[in-house]
């Protein structure tokens, strides 16, 4: 089986996107499964179930929802064998920007709005820059300038990614990236490992103090000025 | 070099095949694509900033000198054949016009001393002047339209230069014409305006997502279209008077 990990910021097309690449697939008779990670609220499985494939959905309430991915990968790999899926699909929510839950032996997949203008590649950190893949989204609303521009900061920061133009709307871009989910290798759950560790800094904050007064933190801290240190016993 | 460009038939949105053989394009040529509104004018041509291989939902294929081009020309900003002025007026990119500019001209791999003759021909166009400082997205829709077409023109220079709906800003139109068409270049314009459909020599008519049927513009319209210039003028000029606030006379 493959998995393929398709990250990217609330809004920026990843379910668009998808919905036209699981079709594209469909239509050379994959099986898909497909696991829906947000935080608090998605219809997302609605529109996956639509298509008449099986959906998982997972909230992580008050949990990182990368993190959670990486957690309940099991759980989603068995989902989909259930199912006898020929390919997985997780779409995360990937918010903190921080976090990106790609595996080595997943394909990632890295949905980012155009219209969110050229800075963002650079703000955005590892979910782009240790992706595969680079779907540009909204390429439609932007001149092509600007489009030029955007693509150039994405290989900045991601020299290795296969960038595809893609459109949510149209399906432009979902032929390619469904040959490049076709692609992917096999995925192996009980040896994989994630491409970029997850945030180290384990803090106070983290389970439960709702003090502001730094008298009560305790962890390893970040301050403004740029020092880093281990604040406790 | 490009000696040709080719559009190979799709399917319209019912999913009917395109009627046509093929439509070949030469250097020099001027295209016209009309059609009422929703009938796959801006798809017709984004196909061809693609360089489409039945990969677009219209299914259309793109030749370059007949033969399917070379992947790094469809993405590779610094080989690219094709320069677009797209439909949307406004910028996004929160950035300073100079700026904005030189990124680009480096994405193109083009020298940063274009930056300055860029903003000088957009404020041929357009009313109150850009400057360097601007921020991008303060400019007026007829200043950022300006900027894209001094953009595609100086920037982007390429053999290929596909216009979308030149018109509806309230730029001098006929200029900008001027300043993106070159010479021994393929143009393929977009437009719902009789004066600029009939400056061309065949007009590709859409309906309902594909194309309908191939025009070549008689005597009889390129006749009209000088006279129907001479009215434009006219109206110009009338324009002109009311903008600036000055009393119209005879
Ligand atoms: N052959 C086709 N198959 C499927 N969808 C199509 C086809 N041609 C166009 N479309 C879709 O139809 C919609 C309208 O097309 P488009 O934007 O090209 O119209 P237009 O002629 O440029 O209209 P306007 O004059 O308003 O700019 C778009 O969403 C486009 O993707
Ligand atoms: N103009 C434009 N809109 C898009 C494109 N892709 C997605 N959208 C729209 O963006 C919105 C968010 O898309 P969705 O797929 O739900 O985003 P998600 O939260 O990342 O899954 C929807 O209204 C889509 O129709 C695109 O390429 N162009
Ligand atoms: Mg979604
Ligand atoms: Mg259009
Ligand atoms: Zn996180």
């Amino acid at each position: 089986m493959k998995v393929i990990v398709v990250a990217g910021t609330p809004g920026s097309g990843k379910t668009a996107v998808l919905i036209n690449t699981i079709k594209a697939l469909k239509n050379r008779n994959y099986k898909i499964a497909v696991a829906k990670i947000d935080c608090l609220y998605t219809e997302d499985q609605l529109r996956f179930r639509k298509l008449g494939i099986p959906t998982l959905v997972g909230l992580s309430r008050d949990m990182c929802p990368d993190h959670y991915t990486i957690y309940n990968m099991g759980e989603m790999v068995s989902f989909a064998r259930d199912n006898r899926s020929d390919m997985l699909i997780i779409e995360t929510a990937g918010l903190c920007h921080r976090c990106a839950p790609y595996t080595e032996s997943g394909l990632g997949v890295c949905i980012i709005d155009a219209t969110t203008g050229p800075n963002t590649p650079l703000k955005v950190g590892p979910f782009l820059s240790t992706a595969n893949i680079v779907a540009i989204t909204k390429g439609d609303m932007i001149s092509q300038a600007e489009r030029e521009i955007f693509r150039e900061r994405v290989t900045e920061m991601n020299k290795e990614c296969r960038i595809i133009e893609t459109n949510g709307l149209t399906g432009k871009g979902s032929a390619e990236l469904a040959v490049c989910f076709e692609e992917a290798p096999e995925f192996c759950y009980e040896k994989d490992q994630l491409r970029h560790n997850a945030p180290f800094s384990i803090c106070t904050l983290c389970v439960g103090e709702m003090k502001i007064d730094s008298k009560h933190h305790r962890g390893v801290l970040r301050h403004i000025n740029g020092v880093q240190k281990y604040i406790g016993e | 070099m490009i000696q040709s460009i080719t559009i190979l038939p799709g399917r319209n949105k019912t999913g009917n095949p395109e009627t046509f053989d093929r439509i070949d394009i030469c250097p020099g040529e001027i295209v016209g694509v009309v059609g009422p509104t929703g009938s796959g004018k801006s798809a017709f041509i984004e196909d061809i900033e693609q360089l489409a291989q039945a990969d677009t939902p219209t299914g259309r294929r793109i030749l370059i000198n007949g033969r399917v081009p070379d992947q790094v020309l469809r993405f590779d900003p610094k080989r690219k054949l094709i320069a677009q002025l797209s439909q949307n007026m406004n910028f996004l990119a929160d950035m300073t016009v100079s700026e904005f500019l030189m990124l680009h001209a480096k994405c193109r791999g083009k020298g940063r001393d274009l930056v300055d003759q860029v903003i000088y021909h957009a404020n041929t166009l357009t009313g109150e002047p850009i400057n360097k400082e601007m921020n991008l997205t303060v400019l007026s829709g007829g200043q950022s339209r300006s900027l894209m077409v001094a953009d595609v023109a100086f920037i982007s220079d390429s053999p290929v230069v596909l216009i979308d709906e030149i018109e509806n800003a309230g730029i001098k139109k006929h200029k900008a014409m001027e300043l993106l068409s070159g010479n021994g270049k393929v143009i393929l314009i977009v437009t719902h305006d009789p004066l600029l459909a009939l400056l061309t020599g065949r007009r590709i008519v859409m309906k309902n997502g594909g194309v309908e049927k191939i025009f070549s513009t008689t005597q009889h319209e390129t006749d009209l279209c000088a006279e129907l210039n001479k009215i434009d003028r006219e109206l110009f000029r009338i324009r002109e008077c009311v903008r600036l606030g000055e009393e119209i006379v005879a």
